[in-house]
């Protein structure tokens, strides 16, 4: 058309106008570090998998869950999930359920039969671990993917350490863990069974391995001085789990009571009670609120029938009774001896008083220090001396077997540098996504689906897995709860709400790109991304 | 195992996008080729709920019309910041005439396309308060009476922003503005004036009236396609918060008018033939002083000596509208489908 | 067809042969008898496809017709007085947009008083707005007129106002010769719009201009009129071709040879003007007429030509301005400036008062005589408002002027006399 001048515009000519010059702020995408990610002893990237496992693509969520851990199915089960506690959801009803989903994808992995990435180019380095835990296991793992060559040794028979003699069944059923502890060997790695190191300095020599790699655990259970009969029956929950795993569990006796406030102690009176006996009394010197045991498994001990002596402690057994003395808190919390007794009919007593650590291979390692009965190690977990290192339950820390599979992840790494010369250097951490700088509005309301649990009269009696897993589709469900605290997950807020159309959608994980010539700065971006994912930054003027 | 119809979705269908759902379920903003009706290089200020309200409109019209589209706007803030010589920001065939007539004109509009035979060709009209509710009312009624194949959206932001701020029949109770200044016993504008438009719209017993904010994409989308679907007068006024005007942050806009909504103050509802047939129900009730503690034309009620008697009778007014419009979600009339969830 | 026949009946046949797309309708005396014979030829299906509107206002009524004319339909509209001002901002809108709307202006007088009859109050309020106003002489003009004001409309894209003195043209029954569709067809080709306002081609009509062009707008708009006066007197010669009769052009001269007195005017009154032209010649005077039908654009050059030669020129107006005098006069005025004629305007026929033959002789007779003022309020009833002027000035609440002349008079409502 042949427009009457100046009343009449053709379209697309506010273009020429170019609004950004107006901003004072500016928009930038940022991605922050997700609460669940940052507490993750494992260091898995926990954001990024729930997003992946969202749409339904689980092999790529299961991918990068091993990038970190090769063991979803297992810690799906047995980890204590310090991300949950972290979670940002927990503010706006409950934590996602994380954990679950992670079970779901380690299963599905076993069900599918997804490998592990394959072990890398043949560096030529050798390395021993010692130990076949967690850590053990973990820093295998990641060396192959190295490319290092691993002999792994073990003084027990069967791989896993902790996870297969001290955690019960009805936690992990060993086909859960055989599965993936065999999907690491298939790595290609020196496996010696049965084979106790006596000392470290001489069996990394004679194999002339480059590095070595303690993971020797805390299998020592923790004794104190109780006065008991010749008759009384008393042994310690370490053993008790051992004997279990190996199907040589000992006679207790109908009333048995567990001493100690632990996961271990929880682990024992839940066994205990599959073991057959009616009364599986918890004795804790403390009350509920300061045991240490995870709240979860204690209320799943309570619901299989373990009863609670709370601020007790056992002071003699002799002749089928156990004589306990009542304490009391202190001020700051401490529990103090009150002199009052009183006596209790049992069978047997488990104690749960905490493990040791067997150091006994370090007798002739005089550079690495050792303190509170563990093994000091610098940030890369190399100890004293140069080119061992150690990880897990043997050096201070949380005796978790995530922290185990972090500190195996942690170690390799650490190796690595080391085998070839270089420094460790950490990889730059985000800046945290604290709840506060959520948009809360845009999230559905969508309480946490609870795992099933098998019904209580069943599990009482049977070492069958007490927690079941989830359908894909709670799983997705609970997947789909992530906040994606920090980090972008294309919900198009930004692109939708900005009033001068100056965010650029550039398609599936691509996100999005700002249009610095239209924007004006007016922060709506920023105020509605409901994940935090933009900051807005003064302008340079 | 096949993917299980699980449509819950982190942000269901509160957000933009949700990039689970299928194509046809996604909101038009959420398409990269969405038309931006109201396109870049507008002169609106930052963060205007206006120049983002009128692109979710129109953009949805221009959806559900196939692209045959024609928009006729009042004079306006609108207006004056996407049409400066020589620069348009509009995507689609638009004419400006005057502040009052923009239903008359589209009027005359809808007329020529008929008697040519354009059925394909739909036709918006647009205009803000001032230009729905005042000068505009006229025309507007008369579009009404007559049922003409009209959508009318008012971008309502409840004073006339464009001249400065000054009252008009769609300022609310105690907000400041230029000409209801915040002095005197009774600052701000006066209580029991006003005119409630959606409910003269109502009255005139046209197909389809409906509320609507600029913080409930998926509504607005929903209500604009709804009307889009039917012939005749209609009538869509969306509250559009101005930062100028209201004096809240320019990044506070969407926020505010979600506030407007979860306070009661601004019931969201739709009407078929003068019946209201579905509310949006509230989601989180909120009192209203948190709705009107970060608008600066309310300032004079806080401060040093709060005015908590006007501020009640503000709640009232919110209580009263949750009431009449059985805004909670319990006693909804019928709670708007959230789309994305099962 | 000759009929004897209404005159607004007539406008209404003439505007239906024109095919009129959008047409809007919003009563007012003395107007409605168009609007009605046109909603009863869409109603009845006689005029289709045709968009029939009754309106809230006359505002809505030129609104619709700018949204319909910006859409590409020919859009006609009637009004008069107070409904003319009470679409004023829309009149002005329409020029500026440049759209080629019709509408009939049955001139009325403008109240406070109200008062339904004719003058040319209304159309004189309106002369600035950018629409091209043509008067009708005669009711065969009106309708004439309005065949060539579509054409003219949408050649210029300019809206075009055709004036038609309200009571006396358009409630008179007079012989009209009406054309008949296939000749309109022939001469009026269908509206092909400079804009309009579609999705194939999207445009923005009605931007906001600043100081920076607005001029250069306006004087396109005052351009475009200038071309009007080529083509008007072009249209109604190529009128007269086809339908065998003159009306229309700039002006309407009448014996104006040799004249030593010109009277000048709009609309019907120039027939009275004619009858005491002719007295007035056959009793030796040297008088003539011009009869101007385009009052915008104003045919400057045409009236200095009509005029030149003559020694007074005395503009016989329908309107004044209050405070000022004559509106057309000024007009004429600047036309015959370098001219040494003297220019004598004459005020009268206000709010329907009779033009009468006797009274107009009066004023030439008078002119001839070199006695006339300047400006004349032609029957002015000196005595009446001398004695409300008395009433003002002794008593503060003297009370409503035209009340009180009513009473002075001893009628209780206005009539003709």
């Amino acid at each position: 058309m042949d427009l009457p001048f100046a009343i009449t515009l053709d379209v697309g000519s506010s273009h020429a106008n170019r609004t950004g010059s107006w901003r004072v702020e500016r928009p930038i995408y940022v991605d922050r570090l997700p609460p669940c990610n940052d507490a993750c002893p494992s260091g898995e990237n926990v954001q990024r998998w729930l997003y992946q496992a969202e749409p339904g693509e689980y092999e790529a969520a299961w991918h990068q869950i091993v990038e970190d851990n090769p063991f979803p199915a297992v810690m799906g089960r047995i980890c204590y999930h310090p991300c949950e506690t972290a979670c940002n959801r927990t503010q706006l009803d409950e934590a996602v359920g994380i954990n679950a989903v992670e079970r779901f994808l380690g299963d599905l992995g076993i069900e599918r039969g997804w490998p592990l990435p394959p072990a890398g180019k043949d560096t030529g380095r050798r390395v021993l671990v010692v130990g076949a835990g967690p850590a053990g296991l973990s820093a295998t793992y990641h060396l192959r993917r190295q490319g290092h060559e691993v002999r792994l040794v073990d003084s027990a028979s069967q791989l896993g350490g902790m996870m297969r003699y001290g955690i019960p069944s009805y936690r992990l059923p060993r086909a859960v863990l055989d599965a993936e502890i065999a999907r690491v060997v298939a790595l290609g790695v020196d496996v010696a069974f049965d084979h106790t190191v006596e000392d470290i300095q001489l069996e990394r020599e004679a194999g002339a391995f480059d590095a070595a790699f303690l993971a020797v655990g805390a299998q020592l259970a923790h004794r104190v001085d109780i006065p008991a009969g010749d008759s009384s029956r008393v042994l310690d929950a370490v053993s008790l789990l051992h004997r279990v795993a190996v199907d040589d569990p000992p006679l207790l006796g109908r009333r048995v009571v567990v001493y100690g406030g632990g996961d271990t102690a929880v682990d024992a009176a839940r066994t205990v009670r599959r073991l057959g006996a009616t009364d599986a009394v918890i004795v804790y010197r403390r009350n509920r609120d300061r045991m240490p045991a995870q709240r979860d498994e204690l209320e799943e001990a309570l619901a299989e029938g373990v009863t609670m002596r709370w601020l007790s402690t056992v002071d003699r057994f002799e002749n089928g009774h156990l004589m306990l003395e009542k304490m009391r808190l202190d001020a700051s919390g401490f529990p103090e001896p009150t002199g009052e007794f009183e006596e209790f009919g049992a069978d047997s007593l488990v104690l749960a008083l905490g493990q040791d650590t067997d150091l006994s291979l370090l007798d002739r390692a005089p550079n690495v220090a050792v303190e509170d009965g563990v093994v000091t190690v610098l940030p890369t977990m190399m100890t004293g001396e140069r080119g061992v290192f150690a990880g897990g339950d043997a050096v201070p820390s949380p005796r978790t077997a995530t922290v185990a599979i972090g500190h195996g992840k942690r170690a390799a790494q650490g190796m690595g540098a080391f085998m070839s010369g270089k420094v460790l250097v950490d990889p730059t951490r985000h800046g945290l996504a604290p709840f506060d700088r959520l948009n809360t509005w845009y999230y559905s309301d969508a309480p946490r689906t609870k795992r099933h649990e098998l019904e209580r009269a069943r599990r009482q009696s049977t070492f069958d897995e007490v927690v079941e897993g989830l359908t894909e589709e709670n799983a997705l469900f609970e997947a789909r709860r992530c906040l994606s605290c920090g980090n972008c997950f294309e919900c198009d807020n930004c692109f939708g709400v900005c009033p001068d159309n100056a965010v650029i959608k550039l398609g599936p994980e691509q996100r999005y790109e700002i249009n610095y010539d239209f924007c004006k700065g007016c922060g709506l971006c920023a105020e509605e991304c409901p994940c935090g994912a933009i900051d807005m930054v003064p302008e340079r003027i | 195992m096949t993917a299980p119809p699980v449509r819950f979705y982190q942000v269901g269908s509160f957000a933009v996008g949700n990039r689970l759902l299928p194509d046809d379920d996604q909101t038009v903003q959420s398409d990269p080729n969405r038309t931006n009706s109201l396109d870049s290089g507008h002169r609106a200020c930052q963060g205007c709920g206006e120049a983002l309200g009128a692109r979710y409109a129109l953009d949805a019209a221009m959806r559900a019309s196939e692209a045959r589209l024609v928009a006729v706007n009042a004079t306006g803030c609108l207006e004056v910041f996407s049409t400066p010589y020589p620069e348009t920001s509009w995507r689609i065939p638009w004419l400006h005439s005057l502040f009052g007539n923009a239903p008359a004109v589209a009027t005359g509009v809808a007329a020529a396309l008929k008697v040519k035979g354009r059925s394909d060709v739909r036709v918006v009209a647009q205009a803000g308060d001032g230009g729905t509710v005042d000068i505009g009312f006229g025309c507007l009624s008369g579009m009404f009476e007559r049922n003409d194949d009209v959508l009318f959206i008012c971008y309502d932001n409840e004073a006339y922003m464009n001249t400065g701020v000054q009252r008009s029949g769609a300022t609310p109770p105690a907000a400041r503005t230029a000409t209801t200044e915040a002095i005197g016993e009774e600052p701000g504008n006066v209580f029991g004036q006003g005119k409630n438009l959606p409910r003269l719209a109502m009255a005139h017993e046209i197909t389809y009236v409906a509320t609507a904010t600029v913080a409930d994409l998926h509504d607005l989308e929903e209500k604009v396609e709804r009307a889009m679907r039917l012939h005749g007068a209609r009538y869509l006024h969306v509250l559009v918060p101005c930062p100028l005007g209201w004096g809240s942050a320019s990044c506070d806009t969407i926020r505010v008018a979600r506030l407007a909504k979860e306070t009661g103050l601004f019931p969201v509802f739709e009407a078929v033939h003068g019946k209201v047939t579905g509310v949006s129900a509230i989601r989180h009730r909120t009192p209203v002083e948190e709705y009107l503690s970060i608008q600066t034309r309310y300032a004079h009620l806080f401060g040093e000596r709060p005015r908590t008697d006007i501020i009640s009778r503000i709640q009232s007014i919110a209580d009263r509208n949750i009431a009449e419009y059985q805004l909670l979600a319990d006693d909804a009339i019928t709670v708007e489908p959230e789309k994305a969830e099962t | 067809m000759l009929r004897q026949i209404e005159g607004s009946r007539a406008v209404a046949e003439t505007v239906a042969l024109c095919r009129p797309e959008v047409v809007c309708a919003y009563p007012i005396s003395p107007q409605t008898h168009i609007i009605e014979a046109i909603g009863a030829m869409v109603k009845s299906g006689a005029l289709t496809p045709c968009e029939f509107i009754n309106v809230e206002s006359e505002f809505a009524a030129m609104s619709v017709s700018i949204g319909a004319s910006a859409t590409g339909a020919r859009s006609y509209t009637a009004t008069a007085s107070q409904g003319l001002l009470f679409m004023i901002e829309a009149v002005y809108n329409a020029a500026g947009l440049g759209l080629p709307i019709v509408m009939t202006l049955a001139n009325r007088a403008i109240g406070a008083p109200i008062n339904i009859w004719n003058d040319h109050s209304d159309a004189m309020a309106v002369r600035d707005s950018g629409w091209i106003q043509l008067f009708a002489e005669t009711n065969q003009e009106a309708a004439d007129l309005h065949v060539q004001a579509f054409r003219l409309a949408e050649e210029l894209s300019l809206p075009v106002m055709v004036c038609m003195d309200g009571f006396i043209l358009t409630h008179a029954v007079e012989r009209v010769e009406l054309p008949d569709q296939a000749e309109v067809d022939a001469f009026l080709p269908s509206y092909e719009p400079r804009q309009v306002l579609d999705p194939d081609d999207p445009v923005s009509i009605g931007a906001m201009v600043g100081p920076e062009a607005f001029e250069e707008v306006r004087y396109l708009a005052h351009l475009r009129q200038l071309d009007a006066l080529e083509r008007i007197p072009t249209l109604a010669a190529a009128f007269d071709e086809a339908f065998g009769r003159q009306s229309g052009g700039l002006l309407h001269p009448y014996r104006t040879e040799g004249a030593e007195t010109i009277v000048v005017a709009l609309g019907s009154v120039l027939g009275t003007i004619k009858d005491a032209v002719d007295a007035r010649r056959d009793a030796g005077e040297r008088v003539g007429v011009v009869g101007i039908t385009a009052f915008r654009p104003f045919p400057r050059e045409a009236v200095r030509g009509a005029l030149s030669g003559t020694h007074r020129v005395v503009v016989v107006e329908k309107a004044f301005s209050i405070g000022y005098g004559g509106v057309l006069s000024t007009d004429v005025a600047m036309a015959t400036h370098d001219s040494d004629c003297t220019l004598r305007t004459v005020v009268g026929g206000l709010g329907g008062r009779p033009i009468t033959r006797d009274s107009l002789e009066e004023v030439l007779a008078a002119a001839a005589r070199d006695e006339l003022d300047p400006l004349t309020f032609l029957d002015l009833e000196i005595e009446i408002v001398q004695r409300e002027r008395g009433r003002m000035t002794s008593t503060r609440r003297s009370g409503p002027s035209a009340e009180n002349i009513l009473r002075d008079l001893g009628t209780v409502a206005s009539r003709i006399g």
